[in-house]
């Protein structure tokens, strides 16, 4: 092949892979519409609810933002462990733990000390608490051969009968203990917000911190490619003197400990209940599960696609307010968006295979 | 309680899970992992719901569950086999979509009366003592799901294209050499896995939990059966009792509950979920390297029992499942 003729093929590539990712996108948004054509609704009034539902008012836009917080927390963790080969299904029960370590010790030490050393001393509870569930998940995959994804899941369902425990028995409100949760801390233990903007600066800064620090380790350190190392190939890694037990026990208890701190937010940060309930973990680690897959394992697409997940997601609850429809169509775009991408990567690479020979 | 009663319920609650896990058991044979039981079960059973409701013809909806089921799992198969992608990858976005699209569809048909599986003795067969009781008394949805496992049991070690599924999970490239098309067979096993998980999903809807709601309450089902199938060493049978032995710890816990009013409702059916891990580890942990370890320390008799006890449980998955394979 000559350079011009390469040239030609390296344009056609870029072009068509680009086309294919419009086009995939138009398809899951299409396929969207006609789900909600056969439900009888009209997709254009949906879509624009959605949409006004997320940025509609200044406080609509606060909810998405303090919405996008634990999904770019959890996008964070998840890019160790997917670059070091695994499958931290199990992230939900790290949210949920460590929203328990930081709710117990806030519990244990809020009418001891001043407000703020409390927070601070909860988000380490919190940290602590998701990294020793994900360090579980990683010890059962070393030590007793349990798939990570079925480890993980497992360990989920543990966390959320702890918490339904914790809730009803331990830590019930005084008087009923009902399944809406813990007695609500006071506002000094939340975290505070802009003038008028219900948003923490503070659970922003912390969000963008943790991705840009993942980030750039994963990029630029020895870490990022020892762990890379261990994510590509095991044998190669063990051979080069890499340990891969080393690495797993601590992607897992990363991504644990980052998972953890979107817990603590959701247990102290603005869009929260302010206490702990069952379920507080509302799917989010799941959903940074579909972010960082769509975003191809990059850092820096995270961010923005975090943030528009956050929007649908928010967006999508006035279907279930204001309309007769079910909140869920915004899984729906998202689990879509990521299948017709996957596809169209998929269509990519057999089309650059043919050009090959 | 008459405890033949007991186990006839429990032979009655079984088909949605024994479906799935003899579904997947077969698509695992054959190197691809369906991972989107979880959300397959749910659109399934919505769709079978549905169907049957306005046709009111309980197997139309049996059927087009099967067809439901059987559309996620070829998708999951065009990504990996055509299209190489990662299994896992597709299967967990497949698994939330499922279930989102599920709630959607389903939501104008929640809590609706519907159609349901008939009761249906067996005239005779019933009133042999003990055993007609349990295995005759029950419907047809049931008795399919005992003709399954030895339908599948038989397939798989009687057949000769059963005989060649196993060469497709463990060697596909000696598979491919003696003249098998390693691809179309594992389309045709993952499209009829997934039909029988589509099969799962309408015995939950038209039988053992009729209608639908959001939710649904058979969340994390799925990921149960996925756990069956490793339990069950990937054999029909054992995977079978895998899935009665889960059902069976489900009626256990319900009884528990009303013998202790004590305990806060709520926390009684989230109980079989770490008692699966533990099972699991049973399972797994025989692999381990530090075991062998831990064991050849210790003294000769007791050592031989536990090596011995491990073995038995102790299963491996097919050696190429959810590697692709590439014709060079």
């Amino acid at each position: 092949m000559n350079p011009s003729e390469e040239k030609d093929l390296n344009n056609w590539l870029i072009r068509s892979n680009t086309i294919l990712q419009i086009a995939a996108i138009l398809f899951a948004l299409v396929f969207s519409a006609v789900i909600l054509l056969m439900l009888g609704a009209s997709p254009l009034d949906a879509f624009s609810l959605i949409l006004s539902g997320a940025f509609g008012s200044s406080s609509k836009l606060a909810y998405v933002m303090t919405a996008w917080v634990p999904v770019l927390l959890c996008s964070a963790g998840l890019l160790v462990t997917f670059t070091a080969g695994l499958w931290n299904i199990g992230i939900e029960g790290q949210v949920v733990m460590g929203a328990v370590f930081a709710t117990g010790l806030m519990q244990m030490l809020q009418d001891s000390f001043p407000p703020a050393v409390v927070l601070i001393l909860a988000a380490f509870a919190g940290l602590l608490g998701g990294a020793l569930w994900g360090m579980f998940a990683g010890g059962l995959r070393l030590y007793g051969n349990v798939n990570e994804i079925f480890g993980g899941l497992g360990l989920n369902f543990i966390a959320g009968s702890l918490t339904v425990y914790l809730v009803l028995g331990p830590w019930k409100r005084p008087g009923i203990g009902s399944t809406s949760g813990t007695q609500p801390f006071p506002p000094s233990l939340w975290l505070p917000t802009f003038k008028g903007f219900q948003v923490s600066p503070i659970e922003i800064l912390l969000g963008l911190m943790a991705i840009i620090l993942v980030g750039s380790a994963l990029r630029g350190t020895h870490f990022g490619l020892r762990l890379r190392a261990v994510g590509k190939n095991l044998r190669a890694a063990f051979l080069k003197g890499i340990s891969v037990e080393k690495h797993t026990l601590l992607a897992f208890g990363l991504c644990g400990a980052l998972a953890g701190l979107a817990g603590w937010v959701l247990v102290v940060g603005t869009s929260s209940r302010h206490n702990l309930f069952p379920l507080i973990s509302s799917g989010y680690g799941f959903l940074a599960i579909l972010v960082v897959l769509l975003a191809n394992l990059s850092a820096m697409w995270s961010v923005p696609i975090s943030f528009f997940f956050a929007a649908i997601s928010m967006g999508s609850l006035q279907l279930a307010l204001q309309r007769q429809l079910d909140s869920s169509l915004g899984g729906v775009i998202q689990g879509m968006l990521l299948l017709s991408i996957l596809v169209a990567k998929g269509l990519q690479s057999r089309l650059l295979f043919r050009r090959e020979r | 309680m008459d405890f033949s009663v007991l186990i006839a319920s429990v032979l009655a609650a079984s088909p949605p899970i024994l479906f799935a896990v003899l579904g997947e058991t077969i698509t695992e044979k054959a190197g691809v992992i369906n991972l989107s039981l979880d959300g397959s079960l749910l659109l399934t059973a919505m769709a079978g719901f549905i169907v049957a409701l306005h046709s009111d013809s309980i197997i139309a909806g049996f059927l087009a569950s099967m067809a439901v089921g059987a559309f996620i799992a070829l998708i999951i198969a065009f990504m990996s086999l055509t299209l190489h992608q990662p299994q896992v990858a597709t299967g967990f976005v497949l698994t939330l979509l499922s279930r989102d699209l599920a709630y959607v569809l389903g939501n104008p048909y929640a809590h609706l009366p519907g159609p349901q599986v008939a009761h249906t003795p067996v005239p005779g067969l019933k009133d042999i003592p003990l055993v007609g009781p349990i295995l005759f008394d029950q419907n047809p949805v049931v008795y399919l799901s005992f003709l399954a496992i030895v339908v599948v049991w038989a397939y798989m070690f009687e057949t000769r294209p059963g005989l060649k599924l196993q060469g497709l999970g463990e060697r596909p490239a000696a598979a491919f050499v003696r003249g098998v098309n390693v691809t179309a067979m594992r389309y045709v096993h993952t499209l009829v896995g997934g039909a029988l998980v589509g099969l799962g999903g309408a015995s939950f809807s038209l039988m053992v939990k009729p209608g639908w709601a959001r939710p649904y309450g058979v969340e994390g089902t799925g990921w149960i059966a996925l756990a069956i199938v490793i339990f069950g060493g990937w054999k029909p049978i054992r995977a079978a009792l895998g899935a009665y032995f889960f059902v069976a710890l489900q009626t256990a816990v319900n009884l528990l509950q009303s013998a202790m009013p004590n305990v806060p409702t709520q926390l009684f059916p989230t109980l079989p979920f770490p008692l699966m891990i533990l099972t699991l580890l049973l399972v797994t942990i025989g692999n381990a390297e530090w075991m062998s370890r831990v064991l050849s320390r210790l003294p000769e008799g007791m050592q031989r029992c536990l090596i011995r006890t491990l073995k038995t449980l102790q299963t491996s998955p097919p050696a190429s499942l959810g590697v692709l394979f590439k014709k060079e």
